[in-house]
């Protein structure tokens, strides 16, 4: 076996957690069939991440210095491609993220490798690999293997395996990867509006709405429900996108994570990764909507599979 | 000028569904079918550039997928749009993503298309993947989750924003011709109106095989980059459903929210 590389992944000098995940997604097939990780940094000051990749399962830290200072899909590409074709990896890993996104499927086309995305589950059916995913907005799982495929990409979803932190002492080379022209050009970040309004990452009792309040007129009442119960209103994105309230609010991948709530109930949100993303983590999630197989119920602890405008009606009476 | 929108139908499964007997996918007569989300962004932004820009810009959207996938292109013709292309031949039941890029790439060649623009992801699958493989096969440059755009026609470079996490944007250029995935938001989608629905009807739709496009059998099933081994239904956790009218559903509530709240 050629063994597993992993992509680590950084963005404005912070490490992304979904590396050392990544790690622990490694470690697991590496305990089913003994074979070397390795972890590819790919950075203008690779030496910058060295230490905090270095966990224990690594078994090697590879350089790969660029001249980009940002994510370069072209220059990353590249460094990618041309890892592969000097190590013959069986498996390269990702987080599924928005860089990877942006680029994971070009090194799968530009390689001939096999891949599959927002993989959460991975491991070996005798020699075969197996990786299982969603279908159908989570209502189904597939598995997948990929017959004839060298090297295989998978991107692995975030928050389904625990990072692995404990030291490690993985050897540290260093590759050089030929000169690329980028295609484009990173100009500047763009900072969340500061909008002067209540920051719900440190919420702790939320109140959200989504897709299910159907019109901009009917937000105010669930405004007025949040106030009476004390909770913080927030939403899916729908309604932030329609501007029916600030982005600000939206909780989920491209919103806020509510790393401090307590209590979420989800009025008419029925639950897409994205948002989950922002909220499943939530001790006490509380579910109202009128479709029984929504996925905001298997992580829900109860739940009303009912109308929101008749709930929310009754609700006010209680409080 | 040309845009090429790739667009694609969706499967949506209904409350109760069955899985086919060999378990490699759902039963069809389970699934229904609508318009990905995505792609009403990804048109509009073409179709915006078309409209500043007036004669010299063509938009064409296309798809793969069988006769009634033809349905997502009505739906794009008649918001504008003078002409569409669909892809299909029996050797395509089941393509994934990566087999899809290839058809979408080859048509982009045969259209000379000079942007392609496609969702950031499908509602069903939700790959992500499409899009930036069409750039690899074509060897673009590429962006993915594109939430703002700024192109004239004949432009050497795009300005694009790149929705991060977090909330967190990213400007970047890019050169063109570029393949860029739209993220939703970038715009308001617009409506079909009445009379754009009934002229769509009459708007031709180029029907092509992958022969057509110069694509053996050979070269679809290697395409592939995964092959379906099985579905199933997950084991789900399961909210505690609360039972009665509304009044006692609401009562019980209000209790549950104020001892979590009390307890916490």
């Amino acid at each position: 076996m050629n063994g597993i590389l992993i992509i680590a992944e950084h963005r404005r000098g912070s490490l992304n957690p979904g590396t050392l995940e990544a790690v622990a997604g490694a470690a697991a097939l590496k305990e089913a069939k003994p074979q070397s990780v390795a972890v590819a940094v790919i950075a203008k000051k690779p030496d910058d991440f060295v230490a905090q990749v270095n966990v224990a399962g690594v078994d090697e830290i590879i350089k790969v210095a660029v001249t980009a200072d940002s994510f370069q899909p072209d220059v990353y590409e590249t460094a990618v491609v041309s890892l592969a074709e000097a190590r013959r990896p069986d498996l390269i890993l990702f987080a599924h993220t928005v860089d990877t996104w942006g680029y994971a499927p070009a090194v799968a086309v530009r390689g001939g490798f096999g891949c599959a995305t927002d993989v959460f589950a991975v491991g070996y059916d005798g020699d075969t690999l197996v990786a299982t995913r969603a279908a159908y907005r989570e209502k189904l799982h597939m598995e997948v293997e990929f017959p004839g495929k060298q090297t295989v990409v998978l991107t692995l979803r975030g928050g389904v395996f625990k990072p692995v932190e404990e030291a490690g002492s993985a050897a540290v080379s260093s590759f050089e990867i030929p000169a690329v022209q980028p295609h484009t050009e990173h100009v500047d970040y763009i900072e969340p509006e500061q909008t002067g309004d209540v920051d719900i990452s440190q919420a702790e009792f939320m109140l959200s709405i989504g897709r299910g309040v159907g019109d901009e007129d009917n937000v105010e009442q669930f405004k007025e429900l949040a106030d009476i119960m004390g909770y913080t209103l927030g939403c899916s994105r729908p309604i932030a996108d329609n501007g029916w309230l600030p982005k600000s609010r939206q909780v989920g991948q491209s919103g806020k994570t509510v790393t401090n709530c307590k209590v979420y109930v989800a009025m008419g949100i029925s639950g897409s990764v994205q948002h989950m993303a922002g909220m499943k983590h939530v001790p006490d999630i509380i579910a109202v909507n009128k479709d029984a197989e929504a996925s905001i119920f298997s992580v829900a602890k109860y739940g009303v599979v009912g109308d929101i405008f008749e709930i929310a009606k009754e609700l006010r009476n209680h409080f | 000028m040309k845009i090429l929108v790739a667009v694609k139908q969706v499967a949506v499964l209904d409350e109760d569904f069955e899985l086919r007997d060999d378990s490699l996918d759902a039963d069809p007569d389970f699934i229904d079918h609508e318009a990905n989300e995505w792609d009403d962004y990804s048109y509009e932004a073409a179709l915006q550039i078309m409209e500043a820009h007036g004669s010299g810009v063509e938009v064409v959207p296309m798809t793969v997928g069988p006769d009634e996938a033809e349905d997502v292109l009505r739906r794009c013709l008649a918001k504008g749009g003078e002409r569409a292309i669909r892809v299909w031949d029996d050797s395509l039941e089941g393509a994934g993503p990566a087999t899809v890029a290839k058809i979408i790439a080859a048509v982009a060649k045969r259209e000379a298309a000079d942007m392609v623009f496609t969702g950031t992801l499908s509602s069903d699958h939700s790959f992500a993947m499409t899009g930036v493989s069409v750039a690899a096969e074509l060897g673009w440059p590429h962006v993915a989750v594109v939430n703002y755009l700024e192109y004239q026609p004949g432009d050497a470079k795009a300005t694009v924003r790149r929705e991060l996490e977090g909330g967190l944007l990213e400007k970047m250029t890019v050169e063109c011709p570029a393949v860029l995935t739209i993220q939703l938001g970038i715009n308001q989608p617009r409506y079909a109106s009445l009379r754009g629905v009934k002229q769509a009807k009459e708007r031709p739709v180029d029907r092509l095989s992958p022969p057509d496009l110069g694509l053996s059998e050979e070269d679809i099933k290697g395409a592939a980059s995964f092959r379906v081994r099985r579905m199933f239904k997950p084991t789900r956790g399961q909210a505690e459903l609360i039972e009665g009218t509304v009044a006692e559903q609401a009562a019980r509530l209000a209790q549950i929210i104020k001892d979590l709240k009390g307890a916490a």
